[in-house]
């Protein structure tokens, strides 16, 4: 035992030691956070928009001011030219461009209808709807107001309720996600590399004919890293509930439970990489594209696994963040107990004896 | 130029040696590319839906018909009971509780207005606000039948009305992938490249190889190139063959000029390679080398514009996109192969990129020491 705790001091002087690496170990939770909760946000604003008067008239003009006051666009430039078009969404900045037909106020007025045609950049096709469906819904409101002395007949009003998250904030998403991928990062990632570096610079071997047993090798060499990922993990809660409103309605010691079992997943599958891997670069290459990318894209972090093609939702089955990022929503948010999260816990469970077995088994203890 | 070829020489053949290298260079990245673009769509589908309908009249049925038919949505159980709605939200069966309560059709035809409930699971506040959308629009849309089929017995109203086309340019489908795969090339360009170039210097360093070259007579700068060019040539290979398996498996059009594509990526490549050299020649491990610029990409990455446009962010973000390579290098990939836009309509790009390359390959020169 006394041997085991110096180990595992040694460890935590190599961690210590690179200041460097341990700024960013600390530093990168909350980078992440903020960044999540400041800067990547699916809400649209200030995009840049062209007008195409070609009636300029009162109701235009109201129309018009009512677009840009939103806030969800500013006006980049007015085009009086059919043949300019091309060119402006070819610069890049303008991502749409509304058409008020001739006559337009007159039309309206006489006629009872007139027409706005909207120019999208469906480059990228997401902000392209966001947009058209923004500047549709401000020319309706718009209508609404205009005709509101009317009485329209039979009406059905739905009445909308967002449950669990009446404000729709975004960082009912990434709170957990983050999570799950900065726990992946420090605990997986870290683990493989720091045991593979042992055996690209030759010190396993010093190490495996140590009197240290292999079992307490590892089991030292993965110690600092649960300690790290537990500050990590509190770090990101508080900082989820304090800065960003993410409340804990259901219980901290189950919430902190969970956290430990995939922290130790997460360690087991950062051994078994290590045992495959003969260099720190391997290594890294293999955790990257095997955990980093998968962790972000096929969890149900950014994206909906429903909305996948079934082959991609049967591969996420394999993709334990996915698990866990349910357990904590369910925990933090619906405030549900280990009833409705017992088979997610479960197969994390597994995962990981599964894990720490295909290590034991395929974890050389002899000089090559 | 004989010393740069021999340095080269040796670079390949250490690349190479490394069995498991290969696989991961080469076949990896086209893997993740194929995958995370199936996997990065916010098109709604099936959305899961529990009916509650107390009314049990025709106009109820008619209306969850509608829903029936919708290729969002997608009922998956109904009931009486509110408690047990609730317990299919709570238990992640159902996205979206349509409640329909007593007394709704009479109401509507008495009082000329009847309300009914969306139950919503807005953990996730996108999706949430698109069922929203969505049902609405089901719900707008079974509302007009309604009147019109009744027309005869309602009293007519004049409105005014705005007629609002929209037309899609570029995509008319709205099709995501074309946009994300471009994104997603650039990601994975980046971090072969970025990657492979710092491990190896740094790596040198660990196992200090690197002061039997330092005795030798090479140059600063012979050194730097040859530790830059097999990557920036596997990094542009990399591109090439990304480009391919997208025009195959998903038909991206490929409107501008190829070979401006691959000036910029060559630039750009210069640009983040020297960032890499600069990042292994300031460290003393591969642990730190990886830490550091992992942590530096995470930020790129989500701060590139890749998910969301960089319009959208805050002024201090756009600031900070200035020294983003990513940034850069995601919106030519995407001009140039979508919208085919030329040299004159990326000319900053083109100048920034190349401030940018030349800043960071000086920086790389002037840390590296030929000391041990």
């Amino acid at each position: 035992m006394k041997l085991f705790w110096a180990f595992v001091r040694k460890e935590f002087y190599h961690i210590f030691r690179d200041k460097q690496t341990l700024l960013i170990l600390f530093g990168l939770p909350i980078a992440l956070i903020m960044i999540f909760g400041y800067v990547v946000s699916n809400e649209i604003k200030d995009v840049k928009i062209a007008i195409f008067d070609q009636s300029k008239d009162g109701t235009t003009q109201k129309i018009t001011n009512k677009i840009l006051s939103s806030g969800y666009f500013i006006l980049d430039m007015d085009i009086d030219n059919a043949n300019e078009i091309e060119a402006v969404f070819k610069k890049g900045k303008v991502r749409e461009l509304v058409i008020f037909e001739p006559d337009f106020e007159h039309k309206l007025n006489k006629n009872g209808i007139a027409n706005i045609q909207i120019i999208a950049d469906a480059s990228d096709a997401n902000t392209a709807n966001l947009v058209v469906n923004y500047t549709k819904a401000i020319i309706y409101n718009y209508l609404s107001e205009l005709n509101i002395n009317k009485k329209l007949p039979l009406q059905i009003k739905p009445q909308v309720r967002m449950i669990y998250n009446e404000e729709l904030k975004s960082s009912y998403m990434f709170v957990p996600g983050t999570m799950a991928l900065i726990l992946m990062l420090v605990s997986a990632i870290m683990t493989s590399i720091s045991i593979a570096r042992e055996k690209e610079l030759g010190t396993m071997e010093v190490l495996l004919v140590s009197p240290l047993k292999p079992f307490i090798i590892i089991l030292g060499k993965v110690t600092p890293y649960v300690v790290l990922s537990f500050i990590n993990t509190i770090t990101i809660i508080l900082l989820g509930y304090f800065v960003f409103g993410v409340p804990v309605k259901g219980s901290i010691l189950l919430l902190i439970g969970e956290c430990m079992l995939f922290i130790l997943m997460a360690l087991s599958l950062g051994i078994l990489i290590s045992t495959i891997s003969k260099t720190q670069e391997t290594a890294m290459f293999v955790s990257m594209f095997a955990l980093l990318l998968p962790t972000i894209l096929l969890s149900g972090f950014i994206f909906p696994i429903k909305n996948m093609p079934d082959i991609l939702q049967w591969l996420s089955y394999i993709v334990p963040p996915r698990y866990f990022i349910t357990i904590i929503k369910n925990i933090m948010l619906k405030g549900t107990g280990i009833l409705f999260v017992w088979k997610e816990t479960l197969i994390l469970f597994g995962m990981m004896s599964f894990f720490i077995l295909l290590s034991v088994r395929k974890f050389k203890i002899r000089l090559e | 130029m004989r010393t740069i070829l021999y340095i080269l020489q040796k670079e390949f053949i250490q690349i190479f040696r490394n069995k498991m290298m290969l696989p991961i260079i080469f076949i990896v990245p086209i893997i993740q590319l194929v995958v995370l673009v199936y996997a990065a769509t916010l098109e709604m589908q099936d959305i899961d839906t529990y009916i509650v309908d107390k009314d049990q009249t025709t106009t109820s049925r008619e209306l969850i018909n509608k829903f029936r038919g919708s290729p969002f949505f997608k009922i998956q159980e109904s009931s009486f009971s509110m408690k047990d709605a609730n317990d299919a939200l709570e238990e992640n069966r159902a996205d979206i509780i349509i409640n329909i309560p007593s007394g709704f059709e009479r109401k509507l035809f008495k009082e000329n207005q009847s309300e009914l409930q969306l139950l919503i699971n807005a953990i996730n506040g996108t999706a949430a606000g698109l069922t929203n959308v969505y049902a609405t629009f089901v719900i707008l849309d079974f509302n007009k039948n309604i009147i019109a089929e009744n027309i005869n017995i309602i009293p007519l109203v004049q409105t005014k009305q705005i007629n609002v086309s929209s037309s899609f340019w570029y995509n008319p489908e709205l099709n995501y992938k074309i946009y994300m795969l471009p994104g997603i090339l650039v990601i994975l360009i980046t971090i072969i490249g970025m990657f492979l170039t710092a491990l190896n210097l740094v790596r040198e360093k660990e196992m200090e190889t690197i002061e039997q070259i330092n005795v030798t007579p090479i140059k600063k700068y012979q050194f730097i190139i040859g530790k830059l060019l097999p990557f920036l040539i596997i990094a542009l290979f990399e591109l090439a063959f990304g480009l391919t398996i997208g025009k195959i498996l998903f038909d991206i059009p490929m409107v501008g000029n190829m070979f401006l594509l691959f000036g910029f990526a060559t630039i750009y490549l210069f640009a983040v390679l020297g960032l890499g050299l600069f990042i292994s020649t300031a460290s003393s491990s591969q642990q730190q080398v990886m830490f550091i610029a992992f942590f530096f990409m995470i930020t790129f990455i989500m701060m590139s514009g890749i998910f969301t446009p960089i319009e959208s962010m805050p002024e201090w973000a756009q600031t900070v996109n200035i020294i983003n390579p990513f940034a850069y290098f995601m919106k030519v990939n995407r001009m140039i192969l979508l919208k085919g836009s030329d040299f004159f309509d990326l000319k900053t790009e083109f100048i920034s990129m190349t401030v940018y390359a030349v800043a960071a390959l000086s920086l790389a020169v002037w840390k590296y020491r030929k000391v041990a």
